[in-house]
């Protein structure tokens, strides 16, 4: 590349997965997917040379496996069976013993061998009723993955053994990829595929290391060992940056770490007011992966744990048994603090691709949530036992989503104590005493809070669904998206109401929605009595710290005064505590 | 050659999963013997993480563990044994 100026500073733009800024030198990761080809061997020498390139290369595999085992991070441990059972399926019979067979039997070259034994054990484990051992075909795809690679002479790169401190630039990255990392010398992942959510997304959030991904053609675009700038939090990525650039962002750096310690440092001190209002703050998560970063964030809890995720991240449904581990593990990290599961939200514009369901025309309004859940019964009492069964092993709670009339709070009680009364029959342990809420997202629910609220332990109040109901806006649509308003008085008034509804009837209450999480909001919600806020977990430690700022005497001022806008709110007053 | 066998019931919360079938191919590896897990008339290698996995046995599963061969009873022994300690999960 020339020196010319002109050439400096060219920005790639992609998804802002996790914040931060980094500078560095980049290290490709080249996962992509191997063509393979077929050739037909014509002499027994020919067959002979290819059973030993094989031979050859699971060995070569077999080392690169051992000393991935040598040297797994310590914060990496507990995903040593998955190399394990690498290990052990590269000699497998089926696989090894296969392979070599069909290159003898058909004369054929080792890829295309190995692509039909691979083939073949995707029709064994196809045939197989258990979700997660269905599931293992992963492993048994990565090993012969690795196998490939070694066969290209590209060899497995050695990610364990990364020395400098480099940011990673890779088509995608498996699970098993991020776990065999030295996580300690990556400064930042950049990924051409992913969203907000995907699995590099997760890990980077919870470990803190900024990430873009999404960003097409990364690969191509970004040399190898090239000096960059990451900008996580923008979604940037300055290829070739200029001396001032390189300043610049210096100066960012060192700026966003300095309030991050700040906020961090403080960040598992209460939520309570300088007047004495305390109240709970919780995690919302997705997945897994992000319910340490919500505990190392400061959190009491997790508020929202929204269950879509193992619903739609596989073609076919997840067994009970895989719900069962997945929310026991959650509740057992989170433990003593409470996990509250919301039965599945799928439907409208979410459906797990297996499940065909006729196009509706209007979604948001149509069969999803709890409605689909009321039809899609199995599927349902199946989440519920696993729920049920995990609560037995810490503090669940269980919650369901778009209720808009009291008889469907009745119906799903009446589902789940139909589950409960299984469970002890079949003598399975669970929490009795498993409190029930409703989320109150839809404006019937708040018109009847008072009904409802006597029907739940508590209420949380999904802010996102409520405002856009409410309002009739669609959000993502952007002609209408300036109406979407958590300020709107019309809002601010059923939050009241719901909240008066529940003290009433003695329920606890709490917010999980974006509003939450939303800093100008903060003093509206403090002076509305809310006994809890669950938010995404990087807002943790922004959001205790105004409340700590805060007091409940001035809170209320705002709020008296914003319930009576008539117009649109001037927010210029509230800017103070955005910036505490 | 004689056939011994013991049947046990698969006690861990996740049945036979992947972590399970590592642990009995790495025993049965240890042995000279012929070590197959029998299932409702399916029967797998207890050499093999793969045909075990593919028997996919549940919690509370029936298996019989059979083996042919020199130390048979050895392994029978073992191999029942980390069964019915539950794959020592906790």
């Amino acid at each position: 590349m020339s020196d010319h100026s002109e050439m400096h500073d060219i920005v790639l733009q992609g998804i802002a997965a996790s914040p931060g800024i980094v500078i560095g030198k980049t290290y490709h990761v080249d996962r992509g997917e191997m063509k393979i080809i077929y050739e037909y061997l014509l002499n027994d020498a020919q067959v002979a040379q290819e059973a030993a390139r094989f031979e050859e290369a699971v060995e070569r595999t077999r080392d690169q496996l051992r000393l991935f085992l040598e040297e797994v991070p310590e914060e990496f441990k507990d995903h040593i069976h998955i190399l394990d059972a690498h290990r052990l399926i590269l000699k497998d019979r089926m696989i090894y013993d296969e392979t070599l067979r069909t290159i003898k039997k058909e004369q054929i070259n080792v890829e295309w061998a190995l692509k039909i034994t691979l083939d073949k054990a995707r029709a064994a484990f196809s045939k197989i009723r258990d979700g997660y051992i269905r599931g293992r075909i992963k492993d048994i795809e990565d090993v012969v993955s690795m196998i490939l690679r070694n066969l290209a002479g590209k060899g497995y790169e050695d990610i364990t053994t990364i020395k400098d401190r480099v940011i990673v630039v890779a088509h995608d990255l498996s699970p098993a990829d991020t776990s065999q990392m030295n996580i300690d010398r990556v400064m930042g992942f950049i990924t051409n595929m992913g969203s907000k959510t995907s699995h590099t997304s997760i890990i980077a959030q919870s470990l803190q290391i900024p990430a873009v991904v999404g960003l097409e053609r990364a690969t191509d675009r970004i040399g190898n060992n090239q000096l960059i700038v990451l900008d996580g939090s923008k979604g940037k990525v300055i290829i070739n940056p200029s001396q001032a650039t390189l300043e610049e962002y210096s100066r960012k750096k060192g700026k966003y770490e300095q309030y991050l310690a700040d906020i961090v440092r403080c960040a598992h001190l209460p939520a309570e007011t300088i007047d004495g209002y305390r109240i709970s703050i919780k995690g919302n998560i997705e997945q897994l992966e992000e319910v340490t970063a919500v505990l190392d964030f400061g959190a009491e809890g997790i508020g929202l744990y929204r269950t879509e995720f193992l619903y739609l991240s596989s073609k076919t449904l997840p067994e009970e048994e895989e719900l069962f581990e997945n929310y026991r593990e959650v509740c057992e990290i989170v433990a003593p603090h409470p996990v509250t599961i919301r039965t599945l939200d799928l439907g409208g514009d979410k459906f797990a691709s297996n499940l065909e369901l006729s196009e509706e025309m209007n979604p948001a309004m149509g069969l999803r949530a709890i409605r689909f859940c009321f039809k899609m019964r199995p599927i349902f009492e199946s989440q519920l036992r696993a729920i049920c069964r995990a609560s037995h092993y810490g503090n669940v709670k269980i919650m369901f989503p778009l209720i808009s009339g009291v008889s469907e709070i009745v119906r799903a009680k009446e589902i789940l104590r139909k589950v409960q009364a299984d469970l002890t029959r079949e003598r399975i342990p669970f929490d009795e005493d498993l409190q029930v809420g409703s989320m109150i997202e839809v404006p019937s629910a708040v018109a009847i809070a008072d009904l409802l609220a006597r029907e739940v332990d508590f209420f949380s109040i999904g802010t996102n669904d409520l405002i856009q109901y409410s309002l009739a806006a669609d959000r993502t649509n952007e002609y209408v998206a300036y109406m979407y308003m958590p300020f709107h008085p019309a809002l601010l008034r059923m939050i009241r109401q719901v909240v008066t509804s529940a003290k009433r009837e003695g329920i606890h209450v709490a917010m999980c929605g974006e509003m939450a999480a939303d800093p100008l909001c903060i003093p509206l919600l403090l002076a509305l009595g809310l006994d809890e806020l669950s938010i995404n977990p990087h807002s943790i430690p922004l959001i205790k710290r105004i409340i700590r700022t805060s007091t409940l005497e001035e809170s209320r001022d705002y709020l008296s005064h914003t319930l009576l806008v008539k117009h649109r709110l001037d927010t210029s007053g509230l800017t103070r505590f955005a910036k505490a | 050659m004689e056939t011994i066998g013991r049947e046990v019931v698969i006690e861990n919360e996740m049945g036979l999963h992947a972590r399970s079938a590592a642990k009995i191919v790495q025993i049965s590896e240890r042995f000279d013997s012929q070590i197959s897990l029998c299932r409702d008339g399916n029967v797998a290698d207890g050499k093999s993480i793969l045909d075990i996995l593919t028997l996919a046995c549940p919690k509370g599963s029936v298996i019989r563990v059979e083996a042919t061969g020199p130390d048979a009873e050895q392994a029978i022994r073992e191999i029942t044994g980390l069964i019915l300690r539950g794959f020592e999960e906790k």
